[in-house]
């Protein structure tokens, strides 16, 4: 039912530090290899040998320059579903294959009833759907629904392929519906941001802006560095520091 | 929280599984926990240098997926994007198939399948005659190899000088700028105390070494809000999430460190204390022009350095303890002017000429930023100070009841590495470290076992007595002490094909493979037979002069031999390379061979303790292929060289795997250092254990030891470290490790540039020896960059491999190929403006050795006066299972083409290979270029471009679409 | 948005359709229009056939054709799901109405009721395919109020416009048809002109600091994640000259627009047969300018997330 439920007892997601992705595209390539054998299998790699090389990812990292009147950075942006709270995807749906679910707040696509008319792609702001050409179903990020609950992995392993690879631990895992986890604190913590908030989808993701230039950058307060005042000059110093 | 004990890099209460992992009952029909594997192997990656250990998990006899051990002391867990997609790598159409014989010509690709035996045959039949005659007419040369404690034994005992790995044309000034100064070096083999580092300093590095534990590094100092400061002409990867970044002109570093220094000691901020007692800062040098001993130390009667006491005011051992020696002054011991070794230094880097305000405009960075960047160095080094609770003993039995430290720590790599100047820019970065008394504290960079060693380690490279039947009296590489170490003949000519250890660079402690195909087919000094070579793409993209390269692999004489009469290759995959080879020995891909990771050669140890590791086959092939380190043994055997054969002449090791667990370097010691002896009981030492490699299988494809508290810090001084080290057999002995701020070594050369001792340049090249053998490090201009017209070739041009693909044996395959399959060159946007240039145009890239065409994006993020793009990008059409029409053939470019292998002419007409006078390493990075926009015509595709290789035997075309992963789906719902 | 053909096809041609079956449900039933077995097997056939052709052209665009069923289910949620339930909702009294007016001649009685009801489903059809395109956020050149009812305008504009010519043809025709067609013709003209000119002027709040989350200042891609086209792109990242657009814009209004309204002028003004020819030429162009304004209407619609891309 595409209809989106009232309520989601947990709204899981993902927390990405901008502050600290390196664009290293591990996330990426851990979601791409996981998945493609996943819930959602194959993601299909068109012509992968090619000039036209296309395929599904769930998980993709662009890399930005930011300027400000504070300087410039470079920002390695990972980008994937927010599993919003509204997701129109799943609105448009017109088969029920696109649902939300209302236990964990995962947004899903049922293969089986996909048509593959690509609408959900159209009404996804953030480019989180890729259709596959060759099996003709749309598919997306489960949040690796089929690991998290997997009670044959071991319950360390029980996070997202894309968290659990990160090597900068630049990504965070868990229910942003609860004010008191560990991962709203963080938010809270680091001010993390909605992507397009004005377009009113309310992602449950959330990215942590990169600190430099910011009042919360890395300082040390170092006062300025002074010659020694000493006959002899430094090597005066020196002599004396070692008399003492 | 329901968790046992937190295992891996990732477990911050944000990263662990839900407090209650049950399903929902959500009613989807979802199978939330599908049956993952039907087995777990754990080995090692091998899909860059970083050695990371894994959990491949098997599925009906197919890789399922791969990822990261959490116990690993490398990876903690975590697994780059290289990692994640080694099984493209594995399951890569451009896998070799079976031993190929050249049919066609040279670098046609035609070639016939043949069976082991006749490929064994055929190299036992060539080597054995070289053997017989000129054992030096083997050049065997290995790239990325991760067994040259093996391969560099295999030709010790062949008898052949000629080997090196492609350490020459990757890092060397790193390795051996550490080596030569602080007994260690940065690359993998040491490692910021990222625990208790306040402040950050990274020169050079993209993804480079040490992959993993880097990020693992940096995601804890951002975590904890350390500074982090980069110092790196390109805003990308680690350097864009700095808080401090310094977009710095190429080939200066040295200008600012030595800035740095100068800021420092003026301002009277360095630790004295730690000098005193870690370094030669106080050795007493000679200084008495014209002497045979200038510049060397003042030494007693017992050959110890001598310092000067403060308070006897006389000369006294170095090494005493309780001494009070000097660091200043001017000195007479028996008769003869001495000067402390700090003094000399000091007087260099207080000159006006290393002061911010003079190197500003050269470095491209502002006085001010220096001098603040000084300030917080010695601020969070001073002020900052940290102390752990932990008691230790140094050498000298003191006790100390807590471990200082200064929470600077710094990191370098290829950047500083791959200039003409690297060598002594690494020196620089260690003598700012050294001053601030940060190595190997609390806090800054910490050694990784078997580091530190004797600065410089022990062996010198062995050579000198090349004969028939004849092993060397040692390994190949080494370390010298000085000229009487180099490897030259009686009127100076290099001993071997690339040169090392002769006047052109005399501290090539990694060789200069870079060289080899030039010299080879030069015949300079000598002709070669046979050129062998593993995992290394010489005819592409690791050459410098690529297009030259190429026609000096298929170049003839007169009566129509090749000048390089054979060529030996072994790759797993159908590389650019493989096409010039006469004979190729298909090896296996990283599941499914035995490795080992080997404290011998380059083991996982990291700073808390040392570690090894292997690899063991985990598929089987489904070709006939052969791990080509069991080939090379089985060539050995064959051969019947010493160690490789019993005195019956039988083979002595089956396979790599029998060599790993019953090969003994020395007695007791062996490739793997975990679970020796007989019952297994032993770590370092002890007798083979025929149950080792399972030991190892058992315990996750790992052996580590965790030190004791007191032995993690001041490892070059602390009792309890240096016993075990001895104990282990990295040190010979259990002595403290000096930092030499000062190289005695080098003064060495210089005495002979002046005429003094044996061993004697030739008269062309003593100004070299004399100015580059600087015993204290300096800065000097690269060689490129003081060789062309900068009017003309206004812009450095410099290469990195993106993260995803770093020093990845052939990087691109089905996944990370769709994330980069054409490189852009990254401009500056003022630059391009300047030049009337836009995005997405094609230019033309030019330097003074050619031209190379390729597609510019404007950035900011970059020094204004450099260009740069992903190196390795561009392929080779008919190479690596691509098809006609991939970007890499079309649009991807290598800079390579443009960056020539020799030096510019000098006054004598003599060109030397373009690399750093002291270690030979590549100066990839002094490449100067100017950019000019291509006509209408031209855009569009990248040039030069070169012919198809035919493709080998019963290769098939590259599939146009893959479903990896369906069967997997198909097999779960079939049992459903 | 990527102009696939086999959606600018749909849209176009079930506008006109709908348009057409609206006008005749209404026109017809109410005995404006005779019932005439040629003109009614005629009209109808080409109004249903449109519409099916339309139909089957956007089942094309499926990528599982087989399961296009299901689309019948979501209808309390999604527009594309009752553009579905209405366009085939339709077929019932369409077919009624088709039925009583070519078999049983008459359009009067259940039959006008038949095609009073086709023209409120062929209304409400229209209105379902305008919505998807208007309620979709991301898109804010179709997440407009002037959306929704130039799907209406224009499919009544075309249908109008077949009508006259098919009454043309038939010699039946009507100044007052002429006259409300052109009317019809000129108000879409405007209707257009006015979207344009909306879309031209739109200031969007969503732009690549929001796409990010990086507040201030400017944000510029500096590489892709893949350095080729991907889905996305290939999609949604549909890029069109301005150059491009202007002339394309000039299209659509010569042959949508301009052209009808002097063919209808002088249709209106001179007699039959040319006043038919007239009409033909008339219907030919403005289908011909519509297939280019519905390319064009999605051509320059630029999805967000274009902005990850720099695009």
């Amino acid at each position: 039912m595409t209809c989106l439920p009232a309520h989601t007892d947990k709204k899981l997601g993902l927390v990405i530090d901008l502050d600290t992705c390196v664009g290293c595209q591990a996330c990426v390539t851990a979601c791409k290899e996981w998945n493609t054998g996943g819930y959602m299998a194959p993601l299909t790699d068109i012509d992968p040998y090619g000039g036209d090389a296309d395929g599904v990812w769930f998980n993709r990292v662009h890399s930005y320059e930011h300027m400000t009147e504070m300087g410039g950075r470079t920002v390695n942006f990972p980008r994937s579903c927010l599993h919003c709270e509204t997701p129109a995807c799943v609105t448009v749906c017109p088969t029920g294959a696109s649902y939300k679910r209302a236990s964990d707040g995962i947004v899903l696509v049922d293969e089986d009833k996909c048509i593959g008319c690509k609408l959900c792609s159209w009404a996804c702001p953030y480019g989180a759907r890729e259709f596959d050409t060759d099996v003709g179903v749309m598919k997306k990020c489960t949040l690796c629904v089929d690991r998290i609950y997997n009670d044959n992995l071991a319950e360390e392993d029980r996070v997202p392929a894309c968290v659990a690879a990160c090597p900068t631990s630049a990504r965070h895992f868990g229910d942003l519906g609860d004010p008191a986890s560990a991962i709203s604190q963080l938010v809270a913590e680091r001010s993390g941001v909605d992507l397009m908030p004005e377009l009113g989808y309310h992602p449950t993701n959330k990215y942590l802006p990169p600190r430099a230039h910011t009042p919360r950058a890395a300082s040390v307060p170092a006062p300025r560095l002074e010659p020694v005042q000493a006959e002899g000059g430094f090597l005066g110093w020196v002599d004396r520091m070692l008399s003492h | 929280m329901n968790h046992g004990p937190l295992r891996g890099a990732n477990s911050a209460p944000s990263q662990r599984s839900l407090a209650d992992t049950r399903a929902p009952n959500e009613g989807d029909g979802v199978d939330t926990s599908p049956d993952v594997s039907d087995s777990i192997a754990k080995t090692t990656c091998y899909m860059c240098a970083c050695r990371c250990g894994i959990e491949v998990h098997i599925k009906d006899g197919k890789v399922r997926y791969i990822n990261g051990n959490k116990d690993h002391p490398v990876n903690r867990g975590v697994l780059c994007g290289k990692g994640s997609a080694g099984i493209m790598q594995h399951y890569s159409p451009a896998r070799l198939k079976k031993p190929l014989l050249r049919t066609g010509p040279r670098g046609s690709g035609e070639f016939r399948e043949i069976e082991w035996e006749e490929a064994f045959s055929i190299a036992t039949e060539r080597l054995s005659r070289i053997r017989r005659t000129d054992p030096k007419k083997l050049a065997f040369f290995t790239g990325r190899d991760q067994s040259q404690s093996l391969t560099g034994w295999w030709a010790s005992q062949f008898g052949t000088p000629n080997f090196a790995a492609h350490g020459g044309f990757c890092s060397v000034n790193m390795a051996a700028g550490g080596l030569y100064t602080i007994g260690g070096s940065f690359w993998e083999f040491g490692e910021p105390d990222w625990d208790n580092t306040k402040y950050f300093m990274l020169f050079g590095v993209a993804e480079d070494h040490d992959s993993n534990p880097i990020k693992i590094g940096l995601g804890k100092l951002k975590a904890r809000g350390a500074k982090v400061v980069s110092i790196n002409p390109c805003r990308t990867g680690y350097n864009a999430i700095a808080d401090d970044w310094i977009g710095i002109r190429p080939g200066t570093d040295g200008l600012f460190v030595f800035a740095l220094i100068y800021e420092l000691l003026k301002a009277g901020r360095v630790d004295l204390d730690y000098l005193l007692r870690y370094t030669n800062a106080h050795v007493l040098v000679i200084q008495e022009p014209n002497a045979a001993d200038d510049g060397l130390f003042a030494r007693d009667s017992g050959g110890n350095p001598l310092a000067w006491d403060r308070v006897a005011k006389a000369p006294v051992s170095a090494t005493d303890s309780d001494a009070k020696p000097a660091l200043t002054g001017n000195f007479q011991v028996d008769g003869r002017r001495c000067v402390p070794v700090f003094q000399l230094a000091a007087e260099r880097y207080l000159q006006e000429s290393y002061s911010p305000d003079a190197v500003a405009e050269r470095c491209g960075v502002a006085a001010d930023t220096i001098r603040r960047i000084a300030a917080e160095l010695a601020h969070v080094a001073f002020e900052q100070a940290i102390e752990l609770p932990v008691a230790w003993t140094d050498w000298a039995g003191r006790r100390h009841e807590t471990i200082k430290g200064r929470p600077v720590s710094m990191h370098a790599m290829r950047g500083i590495s791959a200039h003409s100047n690297g060598f002594h820019t690494c020196r620089a970065i260690h003598l700012l470290q050294v001053l601030l008394g940060t190595v190997d504290v609390p806090g800054g960079f910490r050694f990784k076992p078997p580091y530190p060693r004797s600065a410089p380690p022990g062996p010198k490279p062995a050579g000198k007595d090349v004969g028939p039947m004849t092993p060397l009296e040692g390994m190949p590489l080494g370390f010298v002490c000085g000229p009487d170490d180099l490897l030259v003949d009686d009127v100076g000519t290099p001993i071997r094909i690339d040169k090392a250890y002769s006047w052109d660079a005399p501290l090539a402690a990694h060789g200069l493979m870079h060289t080899v195909i030039r010299n080879a087919w030069a015949g300079d000094p000598y002709r070669i037979d046979t050129l062998m070579m593993f995992m290394s793409n010489m005819a592409w993209n690791s050459s410098m002069n690529t297009v030259e390269t190429m026609a000096m692999l298929t170049d003839s004489d007169e009566a129509g031999n090749y000048k390089i009469p054979f060529i030996i290759y072994s790759d797993a995959y159908y590389s650019e390379t493989v096409p010039f080879a006469d004979l190729v020995l298909p090896d296996t891909t990283y599941l499914e061979r035995h490795d080992c990771i080997s404290l011998l050669d380059r083991p996982i140890s990291h700073a808390d303790g040392p570690g090894d590791a292997i690899r063991h086959p985990v598929v089987e092939p489904d070709r006939d292929v052969r791990p080509f380190q069991t080939v090379l043994i089985e060539l050995g055997a064959r051969l019947g060289l010493l160690g490789f054969v019993d005195d019956d002449g039988s083979a002595k090791y089956r396979d790599y795997a029998d060599y790993i667990v019953n090969h003994e370097r020395t007695p007791g010691v062996g490739p793997l250092a975990g679970w020796r002896g007989k019952d297994g009981t032993s770590i370092g030492r002890g007798e083979a254990n025929p149950d080792q490699l399972q030991r190892y299988i058992d315990n996750g494809g790992f052996w580590h030891h965790d030190f004791a508290d007191d032995q993690r810090y001041y490892k070059m001084a602390n009792r309890s470290y240096l016993d075990f080290a001895e104990y282990m057999g990295f040190i010979p002995k259990a002595e403290p490790i000096v930092f030499q701020l000062y190289s005695e070594p080098m003064q060495r050369f210089r005495l002979a540039a002046r005429g003094h001792g044996r061993v004697l340049p030739p008269e062309a090249e003593r100004s070299r020896i004399e100015t580059y053998m600087d015993p204290l490090p300096f800065w000097y201009t690269p060689f490129e960059e003081a060789a062309v017209d900068l009017e003309k070739y206004k812009l450095h041009a410099l290469t990195q491999r993106p993260m995803h693909m770093y020093h990845s044996w052939g990087s691109q395959n089905a996944w990370l190929r769709q994330i980069t399959s054409q490189n852009r060159l990254f401009v500056h946007s003022r630059t391009a403006a300047g030049l009337g240039l836009v995005d997405d145009d094609w230019v033309w890239i030019e330097s003074i050795n050619g031209r190379v065409k390729g597609q510019i994006k404007l950035v900011d993020g970059v020094n204004v006066d450099t260009v740069w793009t992903w190196n390795a990008i561009g392929k080779r059409r008919g190479s690596w299972g691509l098809k006609d029409d991939a970007a890499e053939s079309n649009r991807g470019f290598l800079l390579n083409h443009i960056i020539g292998d020799q030096t510019s002419a000098d006054a004598n007409g003599k060109r030397y290979s373009n690399s750093d006078p002291v270690t030979g390493q590549a100066a990839w990075f002094d490449l100067r270029v100017r950019i000019v926009k291509c006509a209408a015509e031209e855009a569009g595709f990248t040039e030069p471009q070169f012919e198809r290789f035919r493709q080998p035997p019963r290769f098939e075309p590259s599939p146009d679409k893959l479903s990896f992963g369906a069967e997997f789906r198909r097999e779960r719902e079939a049992a459903e | 948005m990527h102009p696939a053909f086999s959606v600018v096809f749909f849209t176009t041609a079930t506008g006109a359709g709908y348009g057409l079956l609206a006008l005749l449900g209404v026109l017809a039933g109410q005995g404006f229009v005779s019932p005439d077995f040629w003109l009614g097997l005629v009209s109808m056939g080409l109004a249903l056939g449109l519409i099916s052709a339309g139909l089957l052209s956007s089942a094309g665009h499926l990528g599982r054709p087989e399961r296009a069923w299901r689309a019948f289910s979501q209808w309390r949620s999604s527009w594309l799901s009752r553009e579905g339930v209405a366009s085939v909702a339709t077929f019932v009294p369409a077919g009624l109405f088709a039925v009583g007016w070519v078999f049983f001649g008459r359009t009067t009685g259940w039959v006008a009721v038949a095609g009073l009801l086709a023209a409120v489903g062929a209304v409400a059809t229209v209105c379902t395919t305008g919505m998807i395109y208007a309620s979709l956020k991301p898109i804010a050149q179709w997440h407009s109020r002037f959306t929704l009812p130039g799907y209406l305008i224009f499919s009544a504009m075309s249908g109008s416009v077949i009508l006259n010519a098919l009454l043309q043809g038939f010699a039946v025709g009507s100044k007052t048809m002429v006259a409300f067609s052109l009317l019809l013709t000129f108000f879409g003209w405007g209707w257009k002109l006015a979207t344009w000119r909306h879309n031209d002027r739109l200031e969007i709040p969503t732009n690549a600091n929001t796409a990010t989350g990086l507040a201030g200042g400017t944000v510029r891609s500096l590489e892709w994640p893949h350095t080729e086209e991907n889905y996305l792109l290939k999609e949604m990242g549909f890029r069109i000259a301005r150059k491009h657009s202007a002339k394309l814009r000039r299209i659509t209004q010569v042959l949508a627009f301009a052209l009808p309204v002097l063919l209808l002028i002088a249709a209106f003004a001179l007699p039959w047969p040319y006043a038919a020819v007239l009409s033909a030429l008339a219907t030919i162009a403005q289908f011909a300018g519509m297939l280019v304004e519905r390319w064009l209407f999605f051509a320059e619609a630029k999805h967000t997330v274009t902005l990850y891309y720099g695009r």
